[in-house]
């Protein structure tokens, strides 16, 4: 435990830094996937190209990305926006189909019940549809949320400061404690902003936990599913 | 658009295509660790994920180690396991990182298809008088194809991805291109090697595309097929949101 005691002031620099990298895109590819989720479950033809194009984007690995970026949109290789670009693009493109499955998932009877009780179609999305897709949204941003932490450290390999400082710098001075640090650093961030994602879940959606009871009753295995990841 | 026109400059010159450290030859190396590691990853999680689909028993580990992996940087996996195991090993250290990233997709994909087979179907198969046995190889099996294929899919897709970065740790590949192109700033080096990583990436996700459309049995309507949503290492978490989903397409649409 010596290199780790000897190095707690940069470990902690290096996670403030690595939470603001992953927070960034985290956020902005939440805000992008909303809209174009909604399109994509609204209009048929929206969603086979949205989500055509969202698995292909996903299928680009880390690295190639990062470098193919910077010479569609001009911006340096070893810069910082770049990596949040690049990871912005991956979060939107898992978490915009979820946000399409999400509003799908919505009873709806629920929702000719608020056109019928003459809610506008603008309320109505934020009142009533919004709302009731939260829970399948929320699976889809703990996802995009974990990933994102973990996809941050790549960012080293193009010069971009993160726990991923300790894998190439513990690589070189062979020191397995640094890279070890680094990787359980890495996990521990994840499963807390994983955690406390889904407590604020919780706080904000507490109809999530009545509807899954009912699920759970309706069908065993899929209330199985949702407690388990929950 | 110049910055691509001098990659494909570069990648086209003829002496990217032949001799030592060629294109040809960093594809070689790269498909070459990502087949092995992927028939190893296949053998071990397909059993394992029909023994959890078919009985039932331990999803929860399963779930908790697929969440569990998805925090797992891979980078620092590599780089964990080559400076643990001996830097003379490079090539079995990074082969058992691969592995143990693309466990779990494909774990997730087998057990995951054995689960979405109607339980009224099986009931039907236990009652006609089919042995446990043949429940999962003549019933459950063919209608969980489509989905350990896309299990599968995200499986390889995660190796081809973790293989570039294994370029790092001296393994050559096809991320070899993109990081000398970076420490010796030859961008049209780095953004030509990414164009063939992202190439062969697609292919293979292709290829992978057309055995899951295939894969769907005969006779077996609203067959599932389309990839686990945005699969991306997370058929759990599709799994609970496709499972309100599809409750709602089967009563509405």
């Amino acid at each position: 435990m010596n290199w780790l005691s000897n190095n707690l002031d940069l470990v902690l620099e290096l996670t403030v830094q690595h939470l603001r990298l992953a927070v960034i895109p985290i956020v902005l590819g939440f805000v992008i996937s909303v809209p174009l989720g909604f399109v994509a479950y609204r209009y048929r033809v929206t969603r086979g190209i949205l989500l055509t194009v969202a698995g292909l984007l996903y299928t680009i690995p880390s690295l190639a990305l990062f470098v193919v970026l910077p010479a569609i949109t001009g911006i340096s290789v070893l810069s910082e926006t770049n990596l949040i670009i690049a990871l912005t693009i991956y979060a939107v493109a898992i978490m915009a189909r979820s946000v399409a499955d999400a509003f799908a998932s919505v009873d709806p009877g629920v929702r000719q019940a608020a056109t019928a009780v003459g809610y506008s179609s603008w309320r109505r999305f934020w009142a009533v549809e919004f709302p009731l897709a939260g829970p399948v949204m929320l699976a889809g941003l703990r996802v995009v949320a974990v990933s994102t932490i973990a996809l941050v450290t790549v960012g080293i390999l193009v010069g971009v400061q993160s726990l991923g400082y300790l894998f190439t710098n513990g690589f070189q001075r062979r020191i397995t404690e640094e890279i070890l640090t680094g990787v359980v650093m890495t996990m521990v961030i994840a499963l807390l902003v994983d955690l406390l994602l889904a407590l604020l879940g919780r706080a904000l959606m507490p109809w999530a936990r009545a509807t899954r009871s009912v699920s759970r009753r309706a069908r065993p295995r899929d209330a199985a599913v949702g407690g388990a990841s929950a | 658009m110049n910055l691509f026109l001098d990659a494909f400059g570069w990648l086209f010159a003829p002496e990217q295509w032949t001799g030592a450290d060629s294109i040809p030859e960093r594809i070689g190396q790269h498909l070459f660790f990502t087949v092995i590691a992927f028939v190893i990853a296949s053998i071990i999680a397909i059993p394992l994920g029909y023994l959890i689909g078919h009985t039932g028993k331990g999803r929860e580990v399963a779930v908790a180690i697929s969440g569990a992996a998805r925090a797992l940087p891979s980078f620092g996996l590599i780089l964990l396991l080559v400076i643990l195991v001996g830097v003379l090993q490079i090539g079995p250290s990074v082969t058992a990182a691969l592995v143990i990233l693309a466990i779990p997709s494909i774990l997730a994909g087998a057990y995951a298809g054995l689960e979405s087979v109607d339980r009224r179907t099986i009931d039907a198969a236990r009652s006609v008088g089919m042995t446990e046995w043949q429940i999962l190889t003549k019933v459950e099996i063919p209608l969980g194809l489509p989905l350990l294929i896309s299990g599968l899919r995200s499986g390889l897709l995660q190796i081809v991805a973790t293989a570039t970065l294994a370029a790092y740790v001296g393994l050559g590949g096809l991320g070899f291109d993109i990081l000398q192109g970076i420490q010796t700033r030859n961008y049209p080096q780095t953004l030509g090697g990414a164009i063939v990583v992202v190439v062969l990436a697609l292919l293979l996700d292709a290829l992978f595309g057309l055995l899951e459309h295939f894969a769907v049995p005969k006779g077996v309507r609203g067959a599932r097929g389309g990839r686990i949503a945005s699969e991306a290492k997370a058929p759990i978490e599709a799994q609970k949101a496709g499972g309100v989903a599809q409750g709602v397409s089967a009563a509405g649409r």
